[in-house]
């Protein structure tokens, strides 16, 4: 498990806009001047780079940039699945069940990579690489079943899989600590 | 027949940007912007009888006209935030043929004179966001975005906003109140986006692939366009197949086509021994069609268009073919779409986000016995009782599998057998 940066004794830089000036410029460019508050979706992804999760000190960041209560940037959080504001394992695996998947085995599929994993829909491995979830329609029914990997810097589609494929999947990630593209 | 939305199918590369202009592309933009006047953009497409693809089917130059012009400036936002189960064909355009879906989107947006628009993407597609930001920076770079375009006073600017997991931004105005970083709840209409869109201003909002068909009209003519489909439902449309059928996958076909050349002469039909029980035309959001011995020739025969879907209890929506075979049974379908509505309601309004609780708590428990009866008929009331009283039309479609379920599919709820 990757450690924690926080609560480093060295001066860090902790707020978006001077760890990432050139993307918090280039996504208050892409709203009218007058409408930042636009920027909220593009700055939450941002925030989640860092850890996989926005924190309490991230929200009040962006609350302050876009001049509104920390409230409303929760409630935004909250509002959407791809935010997250717990922490969780390295990669989200999220398997879509929704009925066109169902019909073509993804509960069968799902249940098996709980038991190859050990854990539950909603748990994490111990080693605290892949959060296991069930999630709604992806717009991949021809190709179920399939997952998505959510990882901070990036989400992922894996269609016509298999639980070997995805058990080598995992194992991959597990090597290299990072996706194979 | 040559592919006139999933062209990709007959031109490799078609994503690249001189493949794209070798085959004619931007063609029809500089023809807009430099020979037509606005106005009469919308005329041809009004005449061309296009109507949404995005499941309402309203006619899209129509919609384009009702912008007034008086009000500036005037935005057009492409909604991509494909997100009805078993709906997966703007995402092969986005991916595969991005260049005609936004010269469409530029075409729309002179139409209408928006100097800005946006692309709202639901943010699973994250690899799409990345492919078109880099598509947006070709077309500046090769002048066909940005300021003056083709040495005319009309400019033209496009962005790409990442959604982030919400069924309910589909909605238009949901989609705006995302756009605007709320939260995607629907808004109290009238006023119509038309007047009041994004940023309080006139809106047009249209669907992918109805951006993807508006090269052909304004470029061929809408005779060209109508060379498909019918007097009502004219041009063609992408199919998305999928649930029980061996060949599941996106089908470009005329509108019109029967269910049976979809489901049998492309899909393959139900694999080895299985018979089609139930068709959801419209994904996760239809009623369920009865297909038995007796309904199956009539239901296969029906034209896929909007009025005749509409005729044998149904609706067409986006196009979205879930087929259920016989080793399912409905009660089991209902959990799932029931399951969807619960998770993707908004709580704005009361009957839906309550209702579609309830729902989901009686169809796991249908066989007991309460006060009134059983919690079937209490399911039915429920849903019944839902109808018409939302703001937008999520909190009915979380209905229409439910009451046609138990209403067309008796035997599956037969609570007294299982008891």
């Amino acid at each position: 498990m990757h450690t924690h940066a926080a609560g480093n004794d060295t001066p860090e830089k902790t707020m978006l806009s001077e760890k990432y000036p050139d993307e918090v410029k280039a996504i208050f460019a892409k709203y009218p001047v007058d409408q930042r508050r636009s920027a909220v979706m593009p700055l939450l992804y941002l925030a989640q780079r860092e850890e996989g999760y926005i924190t309490k000190a991230a929200m009040k960041d962006i609350a302050g940039m876009l001049g509104v209560d920390v409230t409303e940037v929760a409630a935004i959080v909250g509002f959407y699945t791809l935010y997250h504001d717990q922490k969780a394992g390295k990669y989200r695996m999220q398997v879509c069940n929704d009925l066109p998947c169902a019909l073509r085995g993804a509960d069968e599929f799902l249940n098996s990579l709980c038991e190859y994993l050990g854990i539950q829909i909603g748990e994490t491995t111990p080693d605290g690489l892949v959060t296991l979830e069930a999630v709604m329609c992806l717009a991949a029914c021809d190709k179920a079943p399939m997952f998505q990997i959510q990882s901070p810097e990036e989400i992922t589609y894996h269609e016509n899989m298999t639980v070997d494929k995805t058990m080598e999947l995992i194992e991959a990630l597990k090597a290299s600590g990072k996706e194979p593209a | 027949m040559a592919y006139i939305l999933l062209r990709h199918r007959d031109i490799p590369d078609l994503d690249k940007l001189d493949v794209y202009l070798k085959h004619g592309g931007f063609e029809t933009l500089k023809k807009a912007v430099t020979q037509m006047q606005p106005d009469q953009v919308t005329d041809v497409v009004k005449s061309s009888g296009l109507r949404g693809r995005g499941g309402a089917g309203f006619p899209t130059g129509v919609k384009w006209s009702f912008l007034p012009k008086n009000i500036w400036p005037h935005y057009v936002v492409a909604n991509a935030d494909e997100s009805e189960p078993g709906t997966f064909k703007d995402r092969e355009i986005l991916e595969f043929n991005p260049y005609q879906f936004l010269e469409g989107l530029a075409i729309a947006s002179f139409a209408v004179r928006a100097n800005l628009s946006y692309v709202y993407l639901r943010g699973e597609f994250w690899y799409l966001a990345d492919k078109l930001e880099a598509c947006l920076a070709e077309l500046e770079k090769a002048g066909y975005l940005g300021d003056r375009l083709f040495g005319t006073d009309y400019s033209l600017r496009l962005r790409v906003h990442l959604g982030a997991g919400a069924y309910i931004c589909g909605e238009e105005s949901a989609l705006l109140e995302s756009l605007e970083g709320k939260r995607g709840q629907p808004r109290i209409r009238p006023p119509f986006p038309a007047v009041v869109g994004l940023y309080a201003k006139p809106t047009v909002i249209n669907n992918v692939e109805t951006l993807a068909n508006l090269p052909l009209i304004i470029g061929e003519g809408p005779g060209e366009f109508r060379r498909f489909g019918t007097e009502k439902s004219p041009g063609v449309k992408v199919f998305s197949l999928s649930g029980n059928v061996q060949k599941p996958g996106n089908y470009e076909l005329p509108l019109g086509s029967t269910f049976r050349e979809l489901i049998f002469t492309h899909g393959g039909g139900p694999s080895e021994g299985r018979k089609v029980r139930g068709i959801m035309p419209a994904g996760a959001s239809s009623s369920i069609i009865l297909v038995n011995d007796e309904t199956f020739d009539k239901v296969m025969d029906t034209p896929m268009d909007y009025e005749s879907v509409q005729g044998i209890g149904s609706l067409l929506g986006s196009a979205s073919v879930i087929i259920i075979d016989d080793s399912h049974s409905m009660e089991w379908v209902i959990n799932k779409t029931v399951r969807f509505f619960k998770h993707e309601s908004c709580g704005k309004c009361t009957p839906c986000r309550d209702g579609t609780y309830w729902m989901g708590h009686l169809v796991q428990h249908l066989g007991r016995e309460v006060a009134n009866g059983s919690n079937l008929t209490l399911l039915k009331d429920v849903a019944v009782q839902m109808q018409g009283k939302c703001l937008c039309a999520l909190g009915e479609f979380s209905t229409m599998a439910v009451t046609s379920a138990l209403e067309r599919f008796p035997e599956d709820f037969d609570v007294k057998a299982k008891a």
